[in-house]
């Protein structure tokens, strides 16, 4: 980028048949990703799933092995991190040690011999709320006023693209609710392109307008927050993206409307437009907050699915819903969860139950079923667990070192 | 009655071996003031003479010692913390052909006896036809110096998160301006410590150098040919007041330091 000039606003960023080879192993396979300009695009995934080297082929830190990088239309592909017009707000903030909170943000401002860094990245900070801590160091600062001088850094640049690396994954769930909802203002306010990376769902669907669901190097699904939750197109999606009750069985009747699938005896159907697939085995899944809890057989009607008898065999209560874990006979386990309308639970541990669900709110998924595979339903990818899994790997790591 | 060891043992043993550390320094800084002849053994009154005609004596050979010590601790100083932080560097961030080669071949110097090296070196010198003088001590103190500066910078560069590197880079820096305002920077607190430790090994140094010196003579090796005939009091003068200046400067920095982290403390 021409020093001196600021980018006017967003670009386009465009990878095409991204392919990142390490020495052992493939981070990204085959990559084509297009981040239209001014919006804010998350990459969801677990860890491992190359989300962050492909961040960091974007911020030009890694060179691809092929394809293209196309920034607003321009190739950068060749270009050094110091030349593209992009800027990184690091999963560890990186705010220079040996420097003020000041000479931090107007770092890359002097670097491209910008008029008044200092005026500039005061303006920076004020937009973050923390001018007044402009001449202390980065240690003094507590881990959320890092965080936000790292942004600070990061946007006074105007960059045309601003990459978040897992910013906020240090911060308490207080401290990060309310700097998503600041990250949130700001993008808007500024009106710049950010690619925002993340293992966090809940994370990416309250702030992006647009997430990829990025899993061994590949992506899985690209849509709308709304879209990919209510209509997954796998059984990773359906159940990275929060939890789903997910079944197989064979489609053995299908109209223009919809398709009927034997599953363990119970025929469930499946609008035929929420179901990527029409014939043969198929997936199914329905998720648990849709589903309905009943301590007596429903009336059968036409709309409904209807599972049961089962047996609840957990119930735990969160607040605003309560959580029920039901074993329903050669089917397997399916999560419910219920609004607390009333005061207490509506079945006990122990209690016969039987579920039901609207027709439409159940989705037929793309994946080739496993055979012998077993009742597929919620595994064990909840975000809780992949931060358990990344933080034994760090402990390892740090052991190792 | 019951006696506690802890409570009696621990401080005797303390104190003791204090004073068996102690009281080298100090006879050394007391018998500057001996107002000696030619050896200073025997004390033989109170004088401020030695401390105010330190150079007097034959010559000036003390001063002269003195003043090669510091020259070739200061030449082979830099020598070594400019050469030994561009390796360290090297070994900790890139990946090479014969990289762990050569941390171990750096790390020989320290494991491998003075006497040997510096036979070896004199060896080598004799060979080569080179002349020994205040060169050929710069050369044998900066070689060993270097593994010393190796190890102290290159434990600084592995803790050094390479993300600020990242960061520098992503800020539009160069990778010369990314060295010189992030990673310099951040590397000084461990070039200073390989540095100071490298001035001090070299100063001291009296094997490697006896080795090497032909006619030149510094200062630990004059107080070892000296001491056949008695060490005069200037010697005592030099000693002690090598020691008073490196205390100054220790319990200088303990107290500016102490006295930010107070002011940090208050801030934050």
């Amino acid at each position: 980028m021409a020093s001196g000039t600021f980018a006017d606003s967003g670009a386009d960023l465009e990878l095409v048949g991204i392919q990142k080879r390490f020495p052992g192993f493939t981070a990204i396979e085959h990559l084509d990703l297009s981040i239209p300009a001014g919006s804010f695009f998350a990459l969801l995934g677990p860890s491992g799933c190359g989300k962050t080297t492909t961040l960091r082929l974007v911020a030009g830190l890694e060179e691809p092995t092929a394809g293209s990088i196309l920034i607003g239309g321009a190739d950068v592909t060749q270009q050094k991190a110091f030349q593209r017009p992009v800027n990184t707000v690091f999963q560890s903030y990186a705010l220079f040690p040996h420097m003020t909170v000041l000479e931090n943000v107007a770092f890359g401002l002097r670097r491209r011999k910008i008029a008044d860094p200092v005026g500039k990245a005061h303006e920076a900070l004020r937009l973050v709320e923390l001018d007044h801590l402009a001449a202390r160091k980065p240690q003094q600062l507590s881990g959320g006023q890092q965080q936000r001088v790292a942004l600070a850094r990061a946007i006074v640049n105007k960059p045309a693209l601003l990459l978040l690396d897992e910013p906020l994954g240090a911060l308490d769930l207080k401290l990060r609710r309310q700097m998503q909802l600041e990250l949130k203002t700001i993008q808007e306010e500024v009106g710049l392109t950010f690619l925002h990376v993340t293992h966090d769902q809940e994370e990416a669907m309250t702030m992006a307008d647009t997430i990829a669901v990025m899993n061994k190097g590949r992506i899985e699904q690209m849509g709308a927050p709304e879209l990919l939750y209510e209509l997954p197109k796998t059984a990773f999606v359906a159940n990275f993206l929060g939890q789903s009750n997910l079944f197989t069985g064979p489609v053995i009747g299908s109209t223009s409307t919809s398709i009927t699938v034997d599953i363990a005896g119970h025929r469930v159907l499946v609008p035929a437009d929420r179901a990527h697939r029409h014939a043969g085995e198929v997936t199914i899944g329905v998720r648990p907050e849709k589903m309905w809890l009943h301590r007596k057989a429903p009336v059968e009607a036409a709309d409904r699915n209807v599972m049961g008898p089962g047996r609840v065999i957990d119930v735990s209560f969160s607040g605003v819903s309560t959580q029920y874990l039901v074993a329903v006979p050669y089917i397997g386990t399916l999560i419910v969860f219920a609004q607390n309308m009333a005061f207490g639970p509506v079945a006990d541990v122990g209690d016969e139950v039987w579920l039901d669900w609207h027709v439409e709110h159940g989705f037929g998924l793309e994946d080739e079923p496993v055979p012998g595979a077993g009742p597929r339903f919620a595994a064990d990818t909840d975000t809780r667990s992949i931060a358990a899994q990344r933080r034994e790997s760090l402990v390892t790591e740090l052991e190792e070192a | 009655m019951k006696i506690s060891l802890g409570r009696w043992l621990l401080p005797v043993y303390s104190a003791l071996a204090l004073l068996f550390l102690m009281v080298p320094i100090a006879y050394t800084f007391v018998f500057s003031f001996n107002d000696s002849l030619k050896s200073n053994i025997t004390w033989r009154g109170f004088t401020f003479d030695k401390w105010l005609n330190v150079c007097a004596v034959q010559n000036g050979a003390v001063c002269e010692a003195f003043g090669n010590s510091l020259v070739i601790g200061s030449v082979a100083t830099v020598l070594a913390t400019v050469m030994g932080t561009m390796i360290a560097i090297a070994i900790v961030r890139y990946r090479f052909r014969f990289r762990s080669a050569t941390s171990l071949l750096l790390f020989l110097p320290m494991a491998t006896p003075e006497v040997v090296l510096g036979a070896g070196l004199a060896a080598q010198f004799l060979s080569l036809g080179v002349a020994k003088d205040m060169t050929t001590i710069i050369l044998a103190h900066t070689m060993f110096c270097i593994s010393f500066v190796v190890v102290t910078v290159k434990a600084r560069v592995a803790s050094l998160d390479p993300a600020l590197e990242e960061a520098g880079r992503d800020l539009y820096g160069s990778s010369t301006q990314v060295f010189l305002r992030v990673t310099l920077p951040l590397l000084v607190p461990g070039i200073l410590a390989a540095a100071l430790l490298s001035f001090a090994l070299s100063f001291d140094d009296f094997i490697i150098t006896n080795f090497n010196s032909g006619a030149v003579t510094t200062f630990p090796k004059y107080i070892y040919i000296s001491a056949a005939r008695g060490i005069p009091a200037e010697a005592n003068v030099i000693a002690s007041a090598v020691f008073i200046f490196a205390l100054v400067v220790v319990v200088t920095a303990q107290v500016s330091s102490a006295a930010r982290a107070k002011r940090l403390a208050r801030q934050g």
